[in-house]
């Protein structure tokens, strides 16, 4: 038969990844004894096939690093928040007393946006502000440009505070997925190398004034203005933290929407 | 945890090990395979049954596309190779290294899918959403390309003195 005696090259590539039926890959086999050309083509793949093996297969041995952990990277979603919703319903019973928690169970059931937003902005302050080679997608020389997309993503105007008068430059941002949809996140950094972030998105929250959390290593102020949430976080020096917020948040109260960077 | 949260656990190493030969930069590749958990973690509603495995590779791939597309938006900040750093002390590792940094990013996609996860060509096609010819022709460019920069195509060092 004709297509015995040929044999294509794509038949060649099917040979070598183990995709021939059994009567082809005889017929392939008996072909390349008689056409050294081929034979040789196939031993270069093969070759070229091992060498990424040994190059690239021990990867898979490796012991994968903590920020891979699958039930780390679920609880911040799952556990995380029944830990936020178990902390607000406490704090509602403490705040209201009795009387208080029937009235105000329903709301204390799920977590505000409040614990949401600060849990989700600490956690990605915690994860980047480390990052020495990939802290930011976008970096800060190009703000027009980040701000524009941020703003895009979210579908409101946005804007990256100046926060040059506190000594902080702007490393860039990066789009998060937050609490209520996408989140933007912006990147400051001092002169000694201290990093601070503002986590922006959406809520139905009423407006608030600054709101302070405090961690372990890290402390976080929160704020409500316009439907957005905004959590800049930082390291646990409440004072200096205060102050870039307040600042982050003046300028954003008599921000121009129509003035995007 | 959940079933589906130990399905994609167990494919970790695999898709840290394609992650690591796509992108030839170890950081670069515990970055996207961290989105690509994330996704998945977060889509879980979307997974509509089959191969975990096949979808994981479906994710991570898309993320190194669009992770080259915005970096050949901002090419001031692309490394030009990140393979340097990352070679190996051997020359024959460097050369495949360097050989696989030449090829065409969804060449590359396809080749390692097949050669190193162990992926059927059929895989491989849902994968990269195009026909089973479609992956062939790449595997058979890459394949060319690779034997051509192996077989002395590749540029000669150069010494300064």
């Amino acid at each position: 038969m004709i297509d015995h005696l040929n044999i294509s090259e794509d038949e060649l590539h099917a040979y070598v990844d183990g995709e021939l039926a059994a009567d082809r890959r005889s017929a392939v086999e008996s072909w390349l004894t008689t056409h050294p050309e081929d034979a040789a083509k196939v031993a270069a793949w093969r070759k070229q096939a091992e060498s990424i093996q040994a190059r690239y297969g021990s990867v898979a041995d490796e012991k994968p690093p903590q920020r891979l952990n699958v039930a780390r990277l679920a609880c911040r979603r799952r556990n995380g928040w029944i830990a936020a919703a178990a902390a607000a319903a406490l704090a509602a019973f403490i705040a209201g007393g009795f009387a208080g928690w029937t009235v105000r169970g329903i709301e204390a059931r799920s977590p505000s946006d409040r614990d949401r937003f600060t849990a989700d902005a600490l956690e990605a302050y915690r994860l980047y502000v480390v990052e020495v080679r990939h802290p930011v997608e976008v970096p800060g020389d190009q703000r027009p440009h980040l701000v524009e997309w941020l703003s895009k993503r979210l579908g409101s105007p946005l804007r990256a505070p100046e926060l040059d008068r506190m000594g902080l430059k702007l490393v860039g941002g990066r789009l998060l997925p937050g609490p209520t949809g996408a989140s933007a996140f912006f990147m400051y950094e001092g002169a000694s190398g201290e990093r601070f972030t503002l986590y922006c998105g959406h809520t139905t929250d009423q407006e608030t004034a600054l709101r302070y959390t405090t961690g372990n290593q890290n402390a976080a102020y929160y704020w409500v203005d316009r439907n957005l949430a905004y959590v800049l976080s930082g390291p646990a020096e409440r004072d200096k933290l205060h102050d870039i917020a307040q600042a982050a948040y003046d300028q954003i109260d008599l921000r121009n929407p129509a003035h995007g960077g | 945890m959940s079933e589906f949260g130990q399905r994609i656990e167990a494919t970790i190493p695999a898709l840290r090990r394609y992650a690591r030969a796509l992108t030839r930069d170890a950081e670069t590749a515990d970055d996207i395979v961290q989105d690509t958990l994330v996704r998945a973690l977060r889509s879980e509603h979307l997974f509509i049954g089959g191969d975990v495995r096949a979808w994981l590779y479906t994710i991570l791939t898309n993320l190194n596309r669009n992770r080259l597309r915005s970096m050949s938006r901002r090419p001031t900040l692309t490394p030009i190779k990140d393979s340097d750093a990352a070679m190996g002390p051997d020359l024959g590792s460097r050369d495949i290294a360097r050989a696989l940094d030449d090829l065409a990013e969804e060449q590359r996609a396809a080749l390692l899918l097949v050669v190193l996860e162990g992926l059927t060509y059929r895989e491989v096609a849902e994968v990269q959403g195009v026909p089973i010819g479609t992956v062939m022709s790449r595997l058979a460019r890459a394949r060319l390309q690779i034997k051509a920069f192996l077989d002395g195509e590749r540029p000669a060092l150069r010494r300064v003195k």
